[in-house]
Parts: structure tokens; sequence; C-alpha cells
């Protein structure tokens, strides 16, 4: 009895059911276009990629829903949005929706659906996104896929089939909403590729007012603090990780870690007992249950390379791993292995790197 | 006060290996855990439960043995567990999942009222963060996702005040009671199980809820009747043909790490010329 997106059950065999005629009126791909603090979240543009994909194997529209306050910040993205693949743009501007909270998006975003009833409703598995797309689907009784790393169309009956990570990563699952409407997946950052932009293309513009008042609205947002833009993990993003595990030690040696990525100009990331451990902050973790990336060069140290982080880093150009367990399973992924205690390699590497990255500036 | 935890018994994915040559999962002997996640979301509730009173019941549907993980949180400092186990239950989604653990919720609620529900940000198996939301929508509860702390709590005003992560920032956020927190992993550290905890936990017989006894008359909204979404597929993933190349197995420390410089600079050319080790 676990949710059957965890538990590698018998798969219970392709139901062929007929669709209800109501929900047989759900038309079109709809990507939710994640706004914070003015800034579009690049995840929603990966997922207008994606979503014109889709929508081209079923001819239909490609929309783009867009939430927010200032009308200029709106109009920026929908023209952003129609560059990308969109061909229609929902748009919904009201004060209200100027900081994320969960009431007014979830009622924003329900309304919208309940009006122009998409069959496919895709958002990105950021902490903004999660939290939205698990209390719209619980509103409109339908199926979510959480962290899907491909979408298919089924050609038996223009299903959605969302395919994810299951059971830590050890396992894939395709999931398929049958006899409800919307189908909702959420993709993670960087799992989609960037779709290539046509700034001429031009779109229509659907604008929709919020049916809420201020006063509707319980919870009340005090303060925003935003991370310090150098403290800021921008992890999914980077082109050079240089991440600790367990091996590490303790907290105190992750200076170890942080002194690399600095003369490599890269981010620091962690595995799961690490962040667990407060060792890292918690948006530090890379793997199954935090965040996907795929840098040029990912330098695992101290990571054993459980499947939980594997799934999460594996799409890497370059690994380098050292551990000192011959046997670890990052040796059966990574691009180089170094067996040894990675508390003594990392300063003898970041000194090396150092002195050669000095000679080559001297040279250059 | 009455806060409500929910949490899950998974097993512990860190040990879980594929089979190098048959590539299928090796489950055998790997230990079901409370899904770690769960943990700081029992630590928080009964640090709120330390500054301001009350009781604390941690709830779980899952399998008959899943009371071991109830024993566990009774050895923490639970004052009540709730087993919700039911064969009806199989097969359910996180839309199935989020409406029985709600009702559950409902009926614990009529004898002592429920003022803040907790849960974990997401499991380590199912991984999809939805059950926590589902439940708020389903209970008409505030919802409150990836918190990090709670800086206030105001029993007598009905408010909290809590810290939420979200993508570029921390959210200070006031709302009312009752609201259902996801907690952040790290966030806090889990006590020590006390010696009388533990002889409490070793003597209880952990209470069994059926459908009925959680008040849920409609079956057609449980198990997979109550499911959208079935797993039409399962696969695995498709295992990497290549062993790591090993570096510098003859070498002291500083002649791997030039070794492996040296790797860098003559097979990756590109990426040696981004990190300036050589000139372009």
């Amino acid at each position: 009895m676990s949710e059957n997106t965890a538990a590698p059950a018998k798969p219970k065999g392709k139901k062929r059911l007929e669709l209800d005629p109501r929900l047989a009126a759900y038309k079109g791909i709809w990507v939710f276009v994640e706004m914070e603090r003015g800034e579009v979240h690049q995840v929603s543009w990966e997922l207008l990629g994606e979503g014109r994909k889709l929508a081209d194997i079923l001819n239909v529209e490609l929309g783009a829903v867009i939430l927010g306050a200032g009308s200029d910040e709106l109009g920026a993205a929908a023209r952003n949005a129609f560059a990308y693949g969109t061909d229609v743009a929902y748009v919904v501007a009201d004060p209200i929706l100027a900081d994320y909270r969960n009431e007014p998006y979830t009622k924003a975003m329900t309304d919208l659906v309940n009006r122009y009833q998409p069959e496919i409703l895709l958002l990105g598995a950021t902490t903004l996104g999660r939290d939205l797309a698990g209390s719209v689907a619980t509103t409109l009784l339908t199926g979510l896929t959480a962290d899907c790393t491909e979408l298919a169309i089924d050609p038996d009956n223009r299903g959605l089939l969302a395919t994810r990570p299951t059971f830590g990563g050890s396992l894939l699952c395709t999931i398929q909403t049958l006899n409800y409407r919307p189908q909702m997946a959420t993709i993670r950052p960087r799992v989609m590729a960037m779709p290539e932009a046509t700034p001429e293309r031009r779109g229509r513009i659907v604008s929709e007012n919020l049916q809420m008042q201020e006063d509707d609205i319980i919870a009340k947002v005090l303060e925003f603090i935003p991370d310090d833009a150098q403290e800021q993990a921008q992890l999914a993003y980077a082109d050079i990780i240089v991440a600790g595990g367990r091996g590490m030690g303790k907290a105190e040696n992750f200076r170890l870690i942080w002194d690399l990525a600095a003369v490599l100009g890269a981010e620091v990331g962690g595995s799961r007992p690490v962040t667990h451990a407060g060792w890292l902050p918690a948006d530090r973790q890379v793997g199954q249950s935090g965040k996907t990336v795929r840098p040029k060069l990912y330098i695992a140290a101290g990571i054993s390379g459980a499947i939980q982080h594997r799934v999460g880093m594996e799409a890497s150009d370059v690994i380098i791993a050292i551990n000192n367990d011959p046997n670890a399973p990052i040796f059966d992924f990574a691009t180089y292995g170094i067996v040894g205690d990675a508390v003594q390699i990392l300063p003898v590497l970041t000194d090396a790197l150092r002195s050669r990255l000095a000679v080559s500036r001297r040279a250059g | 006060m009455h806060i409500v935890v929910c949490i899950k018994q998974v097993p512990d994915s860190a040990q879980i290996r594929v089979h190098p040559v048959t590539n299928t999962i090796m489950r055998q002997g790997v230990p079901a855990i409370i899904n770690p996640f769960d943990v700081f979301a029992i630590e928080e509730a009964l640090r709120l439960k330390d500054r301001f009173g009350g009781r604390v019941t941690v709830l779980t549907m899952g399998p008959p043995q899943a009371e071991d993980a109830l024993r566990k949180a009774i050895a923490y400092g639970a004052d009540d567990v709730i087993l919700l186990t039911d064969r009806a239950f199989a097969g359910a989604d996180t839309l199935a999942t989020s409406f029985a653990l709600a009702q559950t919720i409902r009926k614990i609620g009529e004898e002592h009222p429920v003022d803040l529900v907790f849960t974990g940000k997401q499991t380590i198996d199912g991984d999809t963060a939805q059950v926590g939301p589902g439940i708020a929508k389903r209970l008409g509860l505030q919802l409150l996702t990836y918190v990090s702390a709670i800086d206030a709590l105001d029993l007598q005003g009905r408010t909290i005040t809590v810290q939420r992560r979200s993508e570029g920032g921390v959210q200070v956020i006031q709302t009312r009671l009752p609201a259902l927190i996801t907690m952040l992993e790290g966030s806090n550290q889990i006590r020590f199980a006390s010696m009388d905890d533990m002889f409490r936990s070793a003597r209880l017989t952990v209470p069994q809820w059926n459908k009925d006894r959680a008040g849920i008359e409609d079956v057609s909204k449980i198990g997979l009747k109550g499911s959208p979404t079935v797993v039409s597929k399962i696969f695995t993933p498709k295992p990497r043909a290549v062993k790591a190349q090993m570096i510098g197995a003859d070498l002291d420390a500083s002649g791997t790490a030039n070794a492996i410089l040296d790797i860098l600079g003559s097979r990756h050319p590109r990426l040696a010329q981004e990190l300036g080790l050589i000139a372009p």
C-alpha cells in the first residue's frame, strides 16, 4: 500500500479505457511559467521546448500559464514564451500574485484549467512547482507524476506516458493517468534540453482575472530574504561541481571541498547523508531526492555512489571519483577513479591545480 | 496543542544495489527504516511540544510490519501512534494516499482537535513530495512546504510564522492554524531516545486502524480504485558499460593529483581550457 510510484509492484498492464466524453474535450498542452521576484526560472523554457514536441505530436496548441503582479514582467515573459514555442499565453496579473503563495496560485491555476481544459499540464519540479502541482492535482482530483525524466505520447490513446525514476533511482517506471484530466507531471531543471529561441515568433494572449481579494487569503509574506548571490547554490546549471560525501568524515573537512571549488570556480554539492547531517545546506544535495546536475566536470570526494546519488549526476561529462573503498559503486560509472582518502588527496589536488593555473596564466 | 506527524516506513535506498550481471534490484537484507526526511518532522513536532505542551500523535499508513517505525517514534518521545492498515489501501497512488490519511486525521481530530500536521519534505522511495500538499488541500489546512524554521507560534491568536525555502531565498510567512508543515532536512537533529521511552516503546501494542475505524466509507477513493495514475511499465535503467579508469594506483597523493590533471589536459582539452589549465 505504498504510493504506486514507489513500490516496484507488478506492472498493472496497460488498461485501454475509453476516455469519458466529458474528458475528451480537454485539449492542448500547458506549461506553467514559473516566475519568482520577476525572474522566469529556466526550467520553464526547457518545458516549453518539450511541450512543443508533444503538442506537435498531438496536433494541439501549446499554452503557457503566466501568473504574477507586474504587467511589464508578464508581458516580457509572454514574449519569451512565444519565442520558445508557445501558441497561447494565459496571463493572470494581480498584485496578490506578487509573491508566491499557495492559495492564490492554486486558485488561479485551477480556475484556468477548469475554464480552458488542457489535457496535459507540466510544471518544473522546483520547490515552488512541487508545492503548486501537488495542491492543484488534489484540488482537481487528477493524477500527478513527479520528477519525470522522459515524456512521450501513447499512440493508442493520446495519453501521456510519464517516465520517472523510483526506488531511489534503482528502477524506472512509466506512469499513465487514465480517466482523469488534465494529466499532470513535474520535471526537474536540467532534465529537458533548453530549446532554441525564435525571437520573431508570435502568439495569442488570453488575460484572466484572479477571482480573489487580498482579504480572502490567510497567508501573508512578512519578508523575503534573498540568498546572497555568491552563496546561492546554482547547482543545477553549474559547469563544474565539487561534491563531498560521508567519506569526508566530518563537517570541518568540507573546508577542503570549498577550497578546491574556489580554485576551480565550481559550485559545491553533497550527498544525502551530508545534507541530512547539516554539513551542507539542503539545497546543495545532488541526487534523486535532491538536484539533478549535468556539469562538464563533477568531482566526487568521499561519495560511495549509491543509486540515489548516481541518478542526479551521472549525466555529467567527466566524473572524477575519490574514495578509499576500491569497491565503491561510484567507480562503476565514474570516468576516472582514485582510490584513497579524499581528506588527504583534496588539498594536494588543490595545490597542484593552483600552481598549474599560475603557470598557465603567466604563459597566457 | 495536538500535533499529528505523518511518517512512512521505507526501504533504505542507500543500501539497495543493482545486481551487476542480471541488472535487477537486490532487495534482500535491505532494512526498513523511517523515511529519513520524516525524522526531521518528528523532531520538530517534539520540540514544539517541549515548548508549548500538548501531545504528538504519529500516524503511518502501511503494512502491519510498519509498526516498527511507530515503535521507533514512541522511543523518540511521541505520545500516541496509529497504524492505518487495510488491504483496501493497496495500490494507492499519492491522491488516494492523501485521501486515506486526511480522513484518518479528521477522525483523530474528532477526539483531540488537531492544530498542526507535520510531514517530511518527501519520501526516499517515491520522492514525490505530493502527499503533504494533498492532505492539506483535502483538510483545508494552510500549507507550508519546505519549512526550515518555526519563528513563532501563538496558540491563543492561532497564528504561526515560519521560514520556508523558495528557489531564490527564504520566505518568512505568517498564517493561521490549523496548518500542515513539510519540514526541510537538516533543520534539526533528532534527539536520543530516553530510557523511559524505550521501555514504553518495547511494551507498546501499536493500535491498528482499518478503513472503518478511520471513518472511510467511500472505497472508490482509496487503493487502486481511488488512484488516477497507474504504473504501466517498470524497467531497470541502462547500465553504464564502462567502469572508471583508475588513476595513480602506484603514486603518492601529489603524483596522483598531477596525473589526473595531466589526463584532463590531454584527453579533455576543451574542458582543460575552460578550467584555465591550458592556454586556448
